[in-house]
């Protein structure tokens, strides 16, 4: 098989040359620092680079959008990276911005109006979904996800926080896969337990972690154990879904995400339920760079 | 004066229902002027409450706010995610619109002295009495199917938790109990006013399913059936009033609040925090020294006002919505049992911070008739008591406790669930806003990701140099179809 070395765009390359990206993608911290999420931006930039589209990235110059000193209640320094991120992205002309963490896309997309950031910010999932639409990605030629069970984990900020719910079940519904839906799915979906500055601090005392409740929920929903489903304190509060058929070999099922916190919380329950070798997470971007045969 | 004279009671005249005076349409008008002025007089000092808080502009939007309150507050369409609840409590709230009507004829013939003063409305007001009778009966089914949920070992899981002790439980079942009293003395009136027709083989304007099958049940002496009769409307008419007035003391305001409430809905993506505008001028004085700091606001004697915190430490520096969340809450608890800290055992409830927002509001400013915070015991809502800060009676401390705020996820599920559109995300940030910026009491953890931000531009602690690490060495297969053109 060839490969391609890429050379991924910086925003400050392309202005120096006069040249305007149809995207700017924001990479985000986890997407740049993290290393399970770094394989997320690079999947997704594989995805850019097969369809060839004209992007950008701000490289360096990207800074945290200020989300998490946001929900911890830090305004000043929200507002502070907001401007100094504002300063750099209206400095570039940049219009349309596509992220692959929830976090940032609902901070520049709703939080920076306001600062005099103004974008068309689309998240991943929506992208993909527009990509598998127009046939400009066809999901195959690489690996097969036919009749493999995957459920997806809705991402807060993805979900109640901006009502988008099906971009993500379009681009899984793709692979062709068997999917299956947690009962707290959607509108009723239940946290990772990461958002709101979680990420960065022990939780509060309690009986169980909210990650470990919430892989527990994928878990029995991905082996169809209707009785693992019915012990979980709180299942009753969703009842959306019928149970999946019990499935004695959960070999190769898969929780999906779509957000960098949600992809560290679900795979440390996943770890914590000593399940990973059957099951594992991806987010969106990493299944359809694999179904589409671009990983080199 | 109970034994109407036969005069003033012809035989049947469907069209023009009999007109008289006596001592009993004074007595009435007293009762109705007493019972609506004091709730006038209740109801001035909850909007007085309320408008402690914040000002916050919420005018605008008109036709979206429209649609919001028939949608969510008159069709109740997030109250049908749970379908028993949902139409159990639907049959009380339809029985409760419609029972009105009968409630406006009530009015009418108590203060104008005549009897059944709609039945000018013909076969329209068999089908109303008729729909009256049914959704009564069925109240009471729903009523009672309500007490079992509360009241069984262990009750339905929402309605349990430290916030729900004493008052709020109390109350809870009052107003079960009141519900059924005022079902049963509407039927009382419809019996015996129908037996009494039936006795002296007179046509009884409207159709009563329910109460026909009843008059077996009721005496067949005239005086005794005109006093039932009596009993029933002056039961219903006076236990109504009497309700009206223990509304704000109760959580069964929201019956009357739930409506504003949901036209002042929040418009914007749940997602979407609300921006400290004083936190952006200060911002941008820093960033550009030419910009201009608007002059801070002065009282009208152009003296200078107290500098308005940042975040909220008591209920007057939430916003008037949150107040207004307060007073529509009707302590369901969907909001905590959805809340992922709560479930998984953490000492947030979402409910508990709205009650408490309440609770608060009445302590420091006005007490409704009956509800009195400080005899309830406030504290008798958090466990364990004594990580509550007995000395500055505030919300934040007094009541709500940092280890709450802290276990906030700002998943927006509690906003999702309540059927009545509170939002106790923005009174948790507010407060989190209070202990970060006024107090500086983040957490430790957070104060090492808050200087992270500050010195590497990303939550944890790697340099800013290495952000663009992820791109070495990335390779794509080449497809035919996907060669860069």
């Amino acid at each position: 098989m060839e490969k391609r070395q890429i050379t991924v765009p910086l925003m400050a390359d392309l202005a120096a040359q006069g040249e305007t990206p149809e995207i700017l993608f924001w990479v985000g911290c986890a997407g740049a620092f993290d290393d399970r999420y770094k394989r997320v931006t690079r999947a997704f930039v594989r995805i850019l680079e097969h369809v060839g589209v004209k992007y950008a990235v701000l490289g360096m110059e990207e800074s945290c959008t200020g989300d998490p000193a946001k929900r911890a209640g830090n305004e000043f320094l929200f507002q502070m990276q907001a401007m100094q991120n504002i300063t750099t992205l209206n400095g570039y002309g940049i219009k349309k911005v596509v992220t692959a963490c929830p976090h940032c896309f609902n901070t520049i997309k709703n939080e920076y109006p306001a600062l005099g950031g103004e974008y068309e910010v689309i998240h991943h999932s929506t992208f993909l979904q527009q990509l598998i639409n127009e046939g400009r990605v066809k999901v195959e030629g690489g690996e097969s996800y036919k009749g493999r069970r995957i459920t997806f984990h809705d991402s807060c900020y993805l979900g109640r926080a901006n009502d988008i719910y099906e971009a993500p079940r379009a681009v899984l519904e793709a692979l062709d896969a068997d999917l299956v839906e947690m009962k707290r799915s959607k509108a009723n979906g239940l946290c990772c337990g990461a958002g709101g500055a979680q990420m960065w601090k022990e939780p509060e005392p309690g009986k169980k972690d909210v990650n470990i409740e919430r892989t527990e929920e994928a878990l029995a929903t991905l082996d169809g154990n209707a009785a693992a489903l019915a012990s979980l304190y709180g299942v009753e509060s969703g009842n959306e879904g019928a149970t999946p058929a019990p499935k004695t070999n959960s070999q190769g099922s898969i929780i999906a995400v779509g957000c960098p916190f949600c992809m560290t919380m679900m795979s440390d329950g996943v770890k914590n339920k000593e399940r990973e070798n059957n099951v594992q997470v991806f987010d969106l971007a990493e299944l359809v760079a694999s179904a589409e045969g671009l990983n080199a | 004066m109970l034994c109407i004279p036969s005069i003033f009671r012809p035989e049947p005249q469907p069209n023009f229902p009999s007109v008289h005076f006596s001592i009993q349409n004074f007595l009435f008008l007293l009762v109705a002027v007493a019972g609506f002025g004091l709730f006038a007089w209740q109801a001035r000092k909850i909007r007085a409450n309320i408008l402690v808080g914040r000002d916050r502009d919420m005018s605008g939007n008109a036709s979206e706010r429209l649609n919001k309150t028939l949608l969510v507050a008159f069709g109740q369409s997030k109250m049908f995610k749970r379908l028993t609840p949902a139409f159990l409590h639907l049959i009380v709230y339809v029985g409760f619109l419609v029972i009105n009507v009968e409630v406006i004829e009530i009015m009418v013939d108590g203060l104008f002295g005549t009897h059944r003063f709609l039945q000018f409305l013909g076969p329209l007001y068999d089908v109303l009495m008729a729909t009256n009778e049914i959704l009564g009966a069925l109240v009471i089914v729903a009523v009672i199917a309500f007490w079992w949920r509360r009241n069984r070992k262990p009750p339905v899981r929402r309605f349990q938790g430290p916030e729900l002790r004493m008052w709020p439980k109390l109350d809870a079942n009052i107003i079960l109990y009141v519900e059924v009293v005022l079902m049963v003395a509407l039927f009382t009136m419809n019996t015996a006013d129908l037996k009494l027709h039936q006795l002296r083989n007179a046509d009884m304007p409207g159709t009563f399913p329910i109460s026909s099958l009843l008059t077996g049940l009721f005496p067949g002496n005239e005086t005794a059936l005109h006093v039932l009769e009596r009993v029933g409307w002056w039961a219903h008419i006076v236990g109504i009033l009497c309700f009206l007035n223990y509304l704000p003391s109760s959580k069964h305001f929201h019956i009357i609040m739930a409506f504003p409430n949901v036209w002042y809905s929040r418009l914007v993506p749940q997602g979407q925090f609300s921006n400290v505008e004083s936190i952006t001028h200060e911002v941008k004085a820093m960033m550009d020294p030419s910009y201009q700091v608007p002059a801070p606001a002065t009282a009208p004697d152009g003296s200078a006002l107290a500098p308005t915190p940042f975040g909220a430490k008591d209920v007057d520096d939430l916003a008037w919505t949150n107040l207004l969340n307060a007073y529509s809450c009707t302590e369901c608890g969907r909001c905590t049992s959805v809340c992922p800290a709560n479930i998984t055992g953490k000492l947030l409830s979402p409910r508990k911070i709205i009650m408490d927002t309440r609770d608060r509001v009445e302590e420091k400013y006005n007490s409704p008739l009956i509800f009195n915070p400080s005899l309830y015991g406030a504290e008798a809502k958090h466990d364990p008591q004594e990580t509550l800060d007995k000395e500055n009676h505030t919300l934040l401390r007094g009541y709500v406790t940092p280890e709450e705020l802290w276990a906030c996820t700002t998943c927006n599920a509690c906003v999702e669930a309540c059927p009545v559109n509170i939002n106790p995300l923005e009174s948790i940030i507010e407060m989190r806003r209070f202990l970060v910026l006024e107090e500086s009491a983040a957490p430790n953890s957070l104060n090492v990701m808050f200087s992270n931000i500050e010195n590497n531009g990303a939550p944890w602690a790697f340099s800013p140099s290495d952000r663009f690490n992820w791109a070495d060495d990335l390779y794509v297969a080449e497809k035919e179809t996907g060669v860069r053109s």
